[in-house]
C-alpha cells in the first residue's frame, strides 16, 4: 500500500517537472515584466514550483497549470514586497503592489492575450543574451530561463563544474539588475545588434552540442536540439526577422547530418564522404522550408541565411558530385563580403577549387597564407594540401597533410590526415 | 532529445467518419500553434478514415483495403513531437485531450531520429 503511495507521489513529481519546463519560460517572462528583476521573478516562479510540489500531488494537477502557477507567484510576489517594505521606498512599492494587483485581477479576467504572453517571452530572450553579459553568462543565463535546463544540466552539457555555472548565472542576474537593464524589446538601430547577439547566443549553443564527440554526455549533444528549440521559439516570436529563419534553417540542415557525420569506430567523416542517406529528411525539410521564410522576406540576404543557403546547397545535391560547387562559391563570396574573415575566404578557396579547379583553388588558398588568425589553423594545411594532391603535387601535398595533423586537436581527425600524408607518400614513390 | 510519436486510437468522429466541427478545430488549431510556438512540434497531421492492410506470411503477400470495423485501428491524427522527457510528451498528450473529448492516445518514442 505504502509502496504504491510513494509511486504516485513520484510520478506527480516527474508531471510537476514536466510542466515546469513547458511553463517555466512564461512564468519567469510574465514575472520579470511585473517585477521590472529577472532574478526576483525567477525565485518568485521557483517559490510557486515549490508550492505546486506540496499541493499538487493531493489535490492533483489544476486544469490550467500555468495560471495556477502565475497565480501563486504573484501572490508570494505581493507577500514579499509588504515584508521587504521599508519607509523611503514605500511610495514605490505602494504602487508596486497596486500595479501587480491590477495585473492578478487581468489575469483573473483572462484578458492577457498569447500575444502579451510572447512579447514577455521576446523581452526575456532579449536580456537574456543582453550585451552588457559575457558570451558565456548570456549562454549560461538563456539555458536556464529559456530553455528550462536546470544549473546541473548546463554544467554537465559544458563540462565545466555546477558552482562556476551557479555563480555565473546569479551574477549575470545581478548585472543586470544593478545595470536596470530595461524589460523590452529594442527598436530601431539597437534591434538589429541585440538580435544578433540572441541569434549568435542560440548558435553557440548549437556548435557547442555539434561539437560533441561520440563518448560524451548525451546531455551535450542535446544542446543542439535545445539551440534548435530556442530559435524555433524565436521565429514563433519574431517572425518578421529574416535571420532568425536563417539560423534556424542553418541549424536544421546541420542537424540533418548528425547520424552521418560519426563513423562506426567514431571517426569524423567528412560532408562529402558521408552517406546521404543517413541524413534526417524531416530536419532537411524543416530547414529548407525555414530558408524559404527567409527568404520570402525579402531584403539584402543576411550572414545566416547566407550560411543556410550553403547548407542548403549540399542537403539539395542527392550525390557529392551533383554539388553546385560554382553557386556555392558565389555564396561564400556574398558572405566574404558581408563578414569578412580569412575562415570565409578559405571556404571560398575550397569552392573555388571544386567549381573551377584546383589551380584557381590554390591561388586563393596560397593569399591567405600570411594571414595571422589562420597560423595554427589546421584547416589551411589540409586544405592546401588537399588542393596540391589534386594538381599531382604530392610531396607538397603530402608535407601540408602532415603540417595539418600536427595543429589539430582532434585526435581522429589527427589520424585521417596522416593517412591522407601517407597516401600522398606511398603514391609520389 | 528524444522524440516521441503521438496518434489517437479509437477516435470516434473517425469511427463515425464525423469531420469535427468547428470549435475544435479552432481549439486544435491553437493547440498547434501553442506547440509550434514552444519549438517541439515537428510534424503532425490528420489521417483519413480509409486504410490499408498489407499482410506478409512467408512469400506471399496480401493487400485488404478498409475501413475495418476494430475501431483501435482508428486514428484520428498524429503529431511527432522532440521534448526532453516521456512525461513531457505526457502533459502535451494531457493537454490534447482535454481539448477532444473522449478517445485514447498513444504516445511512443522514435529511435534514430
Amino acid at each position: 500500500m505504502l509502496e504504491s503511495v510513494s509511486v504516485t507521489v513520484a510520478d506527480s513529481h516527474r508531471a510537476i517537472d514536466a510542466v515546469w519546463r513547458i511553463e517555466s519560460p512564461r512564468l519567469i517572462a510574465g514575472l520579470t515584466r511585473i517585477v521590472h528583476d529577472v532574478g526576483l521573478a525567477e525565485d518568485l516562479a521557483q517559490d510557486a514550483l515549490v508550492a505546486a510540489l506540496e499541493q499538487w500531488p493531493e489535490s492533483g494537477v489544476p486544469d490550467n497549470p500555468g495560471a495556477w502557477l502565475m497565480a501563486t507567484a504573484k501572490h508570494r510576489a505581493i507577500d514579499r514586497l509588504r515584508r521587504n517594505e521599508r519607509l523611503e521606498r514605500k511610495q514605490e512599492q505602494l504602487g508596486r503592489e497596486l500595479e501587480l494587483q491590477q495585473e492578478m485581477a487581468m489575469a483573473d479576467l483572462g484578458t492577457q492575450s498569447d500575444d502579451d504572453v510572447g512579447d514577455d517571452l521576446l523581452r526575456l530572450m532579449f536580456i537574456s543574451c543582453h550585451p552588457i553579459l559575457a558570451p558565456e553568462a548570456r549562454v549560461a543565463l538563456t539555458l536556464r530561463l529559456l530553455a528550462s535546463l536546470t544549473t546541473e544540466e548546463i554544467a554537465r552539457a559544458f563540462l565545466v563544474p555546477v558552482a562556476t555555472i551557479a555563480q555565473r548565472i546569479v551574477r549575470a542576474k545581478r548585472t543586470l539588475t544593478e545595470a536596470r537593464v530595461p524589460f523590452e524589446v529594442p527598436s530601431g538601430a539597437e534591434l538589429d545588434t541585440r538580435l544578433s547577439s540572441v541569434l549568435q547566443v542560440i548558435y553557440l549553443v548549437f556548435n557547442e552540442g555539434y561539437a560533441a564527440t561520440a563518448g560524451d554526455d548525451l546531455m551535450r549533444a542535446g544542446l543542439c536540439e535545445d539551440a534548435l528549440r530556442l530559435g524555433r521559439i524565436l521565429a514563433g516570436l519574431a517572425p518578421k526577422e529574416p535571420e532568425v529563419h536563417g539560423l534556424v534553417a542553418l541549424m536544421e540542415i546541420q542537424a540533418s547530418r548528425s547520424r552521418a557525420r560519426v563513423g562506426p569506430s567514431g571517426q569524423i567523416v567528412l560532408l562529402l564522404d558521408q552517406d546521404r542517406g543517413r541524413w534526417d529528411p524531416l530536419h532537411i525539410s524543416r530547414g529548407l522550408a525555414a530558408l524559404e521564410r527567409a527568404e520570402k522576406l525579402g531584403g539584402a540576404l543576411g550572414p545566416y541565411t547566407l550560411q543556410a543557403e550553403i547548407a542548403a546547397c549540399h542537403a539539395r545535391a542527392r550525390t557529392a558530385a551533383d554539388t553546385d560547387w560554382a553557386r556555392i562559391a558565389a555564396l561564400y563570396d556574398a558572405l566574404a563580403q558581408l563578414v569578412p574573415s580569412p575562415v570565409v575566404e578559405l571556404n571560398r578557396a575550397v569552392a573555388v577549387g571544386m567549381a573551377f579547379g584546383p589551380a584557381a583553388g590554390l591561388e586563393l588558398v596560397e593569399a591567405l597564407a600570411s594571414e595571422p588568425l589562420l597560423k595554427t589553423y589546421h584547416l589551411l594545411p589540409s586544405a592546401r594540401g588537399d588542393l596540391l594532391e589534386k594538381l599531382g603535387r604530392l610531396t607538397e601535398a603530402r608535407a601540408e597533410f602532415e603540417r595539418a595533423a600536427s595543429l589539430t586537436q582532434n585526435a581522429r581527425e589527427r589520424d585521417l590526415l596522416l593517412e591522407r600524408a601517407a597516401a600522398c607518400a606511398r603514391a609520389a614513390s | 532529445m528524444p522524440r516521441f510519436l503521438m496518434y489517437e486510437i479509437d477516435a470516434k468522429a473517425v469511427a463515425a467518419n464525423t469531420p469535427p466541427g468547428p470549435e475544435l478545430m479552432a481549439e486544435m488549431g491553437k493547440l498547434v500553434e501553442e506547440t509550434t510556438k514552444a519549438g517541439i512540434l515537428l510534424a503532425t497531421g490528420g489521417l483519413g478514415p480509409n486504410s490499408t492492410h498489407v499482410r506478409s506470411s512467408g512469400t506471399k503477400v496480401s493487400v485488404t483495403d478498409g475501413p475495418f470495423t476494430e475501431t483501435k485501428e482508428l486514428t484520428g491524427g498524429f503529431a511527432l513531437i522532440e521534448v526532453k522527457t516521456r512525461d513531457e510528451a505526457i502533459e502535451w498528450a494531457k493537454r490534447f485531450r482535454k481539448i477532444v473529448g473522449d478517445g485514447e492516445s498513444v504516445i511512443q518514442e522514435v529511435f534514430g531520429g
